[in-house]
């Protein structure tokens, strides 16, 4: 497959997403609506309002929610993978989800306001993976065991803390909605916060993209890379800087969203080839691609929405099994 | 038109890890140029890696002076260094599906810069060094799934692509079968014959033999000996240096060969 057909498949799963829900539209509806905009369509006043209602008030920051999380979790995965020189890496390689996670409790515990729970989130996210560093540092120079093992280390002590505050939380009011936000859910988003968060996260997968030359180098080993000219250390933490910065501001946004940082980068290597120039920009239109129509099936297939952690480990689980059935050639 | 010559060389140097606790390299001087091939012979663990890693300033010595060209080699960024020399590590495996070309389009990278796309004229370089190697069918193979032998070309022919006139090969016929051994010497001794330089490390003295036109022994953190294959590589030299006995000999073709002696060789020290 071509990169460049990448983002039409993106556009068209956009305006799929726009279209259905509870009271679907025809894609017509969508480029109606659009030429109004534009001034090439007279639409009645009832009918734009609709429209406008529907597709720019209520679906519009949910699909936009939806394509920067998986566009930011997706780059985040494949540059840990290539950082890690392990195609088996996710965003949490580092112990991000597990300080998220307990930011957020922290942040339900403590008031309850989504804006506290986002900024609690963010922040326990970027202190876990520092921890984590800073641990493999004790251990001597930052090598990447010594990184996957801060990673855990720290992963696992944010974990407990986050046990620790769900034993405390109220068990009727507050321990529920702890659960629930670890489920992933873009229900709670809106622009004002889409605002906030789209330029850093935009920001952060373009440097991640900028990077992909020196992760191909860094991917065949420390010393080669350093040989053809790269500045190891400094690519290594500028690109853990910016991958945490991204998945931690996405778990922000909408709480633990599963599997899109591990598989999304699988099924663009397959499509278009390790190269981390191209394959950064391929998991970053895949990843939104496929997390825009990851919630359409969360807001449609029963009356109730159901969470989207939930709807990517099922869909994420099986694609996972395929991608290893063809890529098990290359790891033997 | 003959290009002036490149050097590298290490200059009494002295690399001590753990606080002075340990020490690797103890007033080392070896240095090689454009135009030979300098085989490096040692022991297991006797610093060759160590060596290779301060000539190619991925670490600092703790005393004495590495020169790039006659210059400090401290003076020169990292891309500087990798524009003059070439790292060929032993032919290893990703754990990504690169193919041929893009794994040696990597040795463009000192010249391109880490933002800038290889151009065409990137491109054509890295044919010519693909052509020049014999590996055209390999060209869109994956690096992952080709043989250990095509490998190890492979990473020379990014080490040529790279542009560096002076490589630093680690050990590049272990593992390799007797024909890509033979086809890996014939491709050195083109690459000096053009206006390369070679240090290569090995652990075969009868390669060194058949390869180099120098060889150094490292021993005990030092270069105890630096000259022609023939005076270096003496049979109590060998014997000391690897702990087993060896009897050297000219054989009828004018080649020198080593070979064990028989019964002298307990099963401990081999």
């Amino acid at each position: 497959m071509r990169l460049a057909l990448l983002p039409f498949l993106l556009l068209a799963v956009v305006v799929l997403a726009l279209s259905v829900g509870r009271y679907p539209l025809a894609p017509g509806d969508i480029f109606a609506y659009l030429g109004a905009v534009l001034g090439l369509v007279e639409l009645s006043p009832e009918r734009f309002d609709l429209l406008h209602n529907l597709i720019v008030e209520i679906r519009l920051p949910r699909v936009l929610a939806a394509g920067l999380i998986g566009a930011a979790l997706s780059a985040s995965g494949a540059s840990f993978q290539a950082v890690f020189r392990n195609p088996l890496v996710s965003p949490g390689i580092l112990g991000v989800l597990g300080g998220a996670g307990f930011g957020a409790a922290l942040g339900i515990l403590l008031s309850g306001d989504f804006l506290t729970i986002q900024l609690s989130a963010f922040a326990m996210g970027l202190v876990a993976v520092g921890v984590g560093v800073i641990v493999a540092n004790l251990f001597g120079a930052a090598s990447m065991v010594t990184l996957v093992l801060g990673g855990m280390i720290s992963g696992a002590l944010f974990t407990s803390a986050l046990s620790l505050v769900k034993y405390a939380a109220d068990p009727y009011d507050q321990l529920p909605a702890i659960v629930y936000w670890m489920m992933g859910s873009l229900g709670a988003v809106d622009l004002k916060q889409l605002r906030g968060a789209a330029l850093p996260i935009l920001a952060g997968v373009g440097a991640l993209a900028a990077a992909g030359r020196a992760l191909d180098a860094l991917s065949m080993g420390d010393d080669e890379a350093r040989s053809l000219g790269v500045p190891v250390h400094a690519t290594r933490y500028g690109v853990i800087i910016a991958a945490t910065l991204v998945s931690s501001l996405s778990v922000s946004l909408a709480g633990m969203i599963g599997w899109v940082g591990l598989v999304v980068p699988h099924v663009a290597r397959l499509a278009i080839g390790p190269t981390n120039s191209r394959l950064l920009p391929a998991s970053a239109l895949l990843g939104a691609t496929f997390l825009i129509a990851a919630d359409c099936v969360a807001r449609n297939i029963t009356r109730a929405e159901i969470p989207i952690g939930v709807v990517t480990e099922l869909l994420g689980i099986p694609a996972f099994i395929l991608v290893l059935g063809r890529a098990r050639r290359a790891w033997a | 038109m003959r290009a002036p010559s490149a050097t590298a060389q290490l200059r009494g140097v002295d690399l001590h890890f753990s606080r002075g606790k340990r020490s690797v390299l103890n007033g080392a001087t070896l240095g090689f140029g454009t135009g030979e091939i300098v085989a490096l012979l040692g022991a297991n663990g006797a610093g060759k890696s160590t060596l290779f890693r301060l000539l190619l300033g991925f670490l600092t010595a703790s005393s004495g002076e590495v020169r790039l060209d006659g210059l400090q080699l401290s003076s020169f960024s990292r891309r500087e260094i990798a524009k003059r020399v070439a790292y060929v590590p032993q032919g290893h495996v990703t754990p990504f599906p690169y193919t041929v070309r893009e794994v040696v389009t990597l040795g463009r990278l000192p010249e391109t810069g880490l933002l800038r796309a290889p151009r065409a004229e990137d491109r054509e370089i890295v044919e010519s060094v693909i052509a020049r190697l014999g590996m055209e069918r390999l060209i869109d193979r994956p690096y992952t799934e080709i043989s250990g032998g095509e490998r190890q070309l492979t990473l020379i022919a990014r080490a040529l692509a790279q542009g560096a006139r002076l490589l630093v090969m680690d050990e590049p016929a272990t593992g390799l079968d007797y024909g890509y051994q033979l086809r890996l010497m014939r491709h050195l001794s083109d690459l000096t014959a053009d206006g390369h330089g070679v240090l290569v490390s090995t652990h075969h003295p009868e390669h060194a033999m058949q390869l180099a036109t120098r060889i150094a022994i490292l021993n005990e953190g030092r270069i105890e000996a630096d000259g022609a294959p023939q005076a270096v590589v003496t049979a109590e030299r060998i014997s000391r240096l690897y702990g087993v006995e060896v009897a050297v000999f000219d054989d009828p073709f004018g080649a020198r060969r080593l070979a064990p002696i028989a019964g002298r060789n307990g099963r401990a020290e081999g």
